[in-house]
């Protein structure tokens, strides 16, 4: 039986975010499509995060690995701006692996305009509550900001909205 | 040159040449937070230049690295305000507001470009920028109402770059052509809505924005005309790349 695209996505669920291993990056919203050819290999279109994410070599390299364990006999991988990445693209399951890893969750834009309201908000992952502020908007890595909790008074970093 | 490629080739200068000023401040930010912020912003526009170095490729041009690492500055279209020495905080700071506020306006109308792929790419590259802008007017605003030494050296370095930001806007042959085509705007357009935009910001603080027809246009980058400091730079840049051009990284 030829193998479907489901099953493909499922099997993709083992490759992580080579930085935060609690998301896979299917939920992440960096895979963007999936495609199953005649002759039974297999096309994976992904999209950065941010432009200048230096992880994206690691991230091919880990789809075509992992795809090819399962015995697919030839894997294509793309890197497009085609359906550029926005982190509404991230799933429930996404959100709730990064706030795992301590994250927290960027806020849903839901086709909105990311203002400076936007930017600002954060939930505490600790605490969840919002009496936080915006501390700088570049972290350890560019997907990512530092946030203050007034409450904990402790740092925090958020998965940034754009 | 062909507009489509004189116009990328502008866009990209740009985004390289800064993206490495910018990485110069690793290590000497005057706070940790600002040596992260600096070398992140850095790492964006070298994100920002591979996509339209691609663009570039893609329509018959060498390949990325080759475009980046083997021209030399006459070959270069950046200008003239990316690739000046970082010098003082202040004025960094300073360039980084002007330059990055047209660059937000720019890549928010060229997510509208006639040139498909273009306007993807701006597509992507205007929500990043937005965090720089953001940088930016929070540092303009915090150091342009504090003491009177922040302001003074604020409005010194807001005198000193401004005419070289006003090369930003600096047109070439092409210009109607790209206007016409419907690939961009327009620089004169552009430049109408970057005034407005750093306008807002600067009424916010206690630094004063000189009159702009009175300045002198910093021109010539456009046109390959750079400064003493662009061709060390790209010696420096490309230093490892040369040693053999090659080489797998």
């Amino acid at each position: 039986m030829p193998t479907t695209e489901a099953q493909i996505l499922d099997w993709l669920q083992a490759v992580t975010d080579p930085e935060i291993p609690t998301i896979s990056l299917v939920d992440l919203g960096v895979i963007r499509e999936v495609r199953v050819e005649d002759d039974g290999g297999v096309h994976v279109r992904l999209t950065p995060t941010f432009a200048g994410c230096p992880a994206m070599d690691y991230m091919r390299r880990d789809v075509e690995t992992t795809l090819l364990a399962h015995g697919i006999p030839r894997v294509t991988t793309e890197i497009s701006l085609r359906d550029p990445w926005t982190s509404d693209m991230v799933t429930d399951r996404g959100r709730e692996g990064l706030r795992r890893h301590g994250l927290a969750t960027p806020p849903k834009l839901n086709g909105g305009l990311l203002d400076l309201d936007i930017l600002e908000y954060a939930e505490c992952p600790r605490c969840h509550t919002t009496n936080t502020e915006l501390r700088t908007p570049f972290g350890a890595t560019l997907c990512r900001a530092v946030h203050y909790c007034h409450d904990c008074r402790q740092l925090f970093e958020q998965f940034k909205p754009i | 040159m062909n507009p489509t490629l004189d116009l990328l080739y502008r866009l990209a200068d740009d985004q390289l040449i800064l993206g490495h000023r910018n990485s110069e401040w690793n290590g000497l930010g005057p706070i940790l937070e600002e040596d992260i912020a600096f070398s992140s912003m850095a790492q964006d526009k070298l994100g920002h230049a591979l996509q339209l170095y691609t663009l570039l490729h893609e329509l018959g041009e060498a390949e990325p690295d080759t475009v980046a690492f083997t021209r030399n500055a006459p070959q270069f279209h950046c200008c003239q305000l990316t690739e000046l020495p970082i010098g003082e905080y202040d004025f960094s700071l300073i360039r980084h507001f002007l330059f990055d506020h047209a660059e937000l306006l720019r890549f928010e109308a060229l997510a509208g470009s006639s040139y498909e792929p273009l306007a993807q790419v701006a597509r992507k590259v205007k929500g990043e920028l937005k965090y720089h802008v953001l940088h930016a007017n929070t540092w303009v605003k915090r150091l342009g109402s504090a003491t009177e030494e922040a302001i003074g050296r604020m409005q010194a370095a807001l005198e000193f770059t401004l005419p070289y930001a006003l090369g930003i806007f600096e047109t070439t042959d092409a210009e109607p052509d790209i206007i016409r085509s419907g690939l961009f705007i327009g620089e004169a357009e552009l430049q109408a809505r970057w005034e407005a935009s750093i306008g807002k910001v600067l009424a916010q603080t206690a630094l004063t924005l000189p009159d702009l027809r009175t300045l002198t246009p910093v021109g010539g980058g456009r046109r390959g005309q750079h400064t003493e400091y662009l061709q060390p730079l790209l010696d420096e840049m490309a230093e490892v790349f040369r040693l053999d051009p090659t080489a797998d990284w």
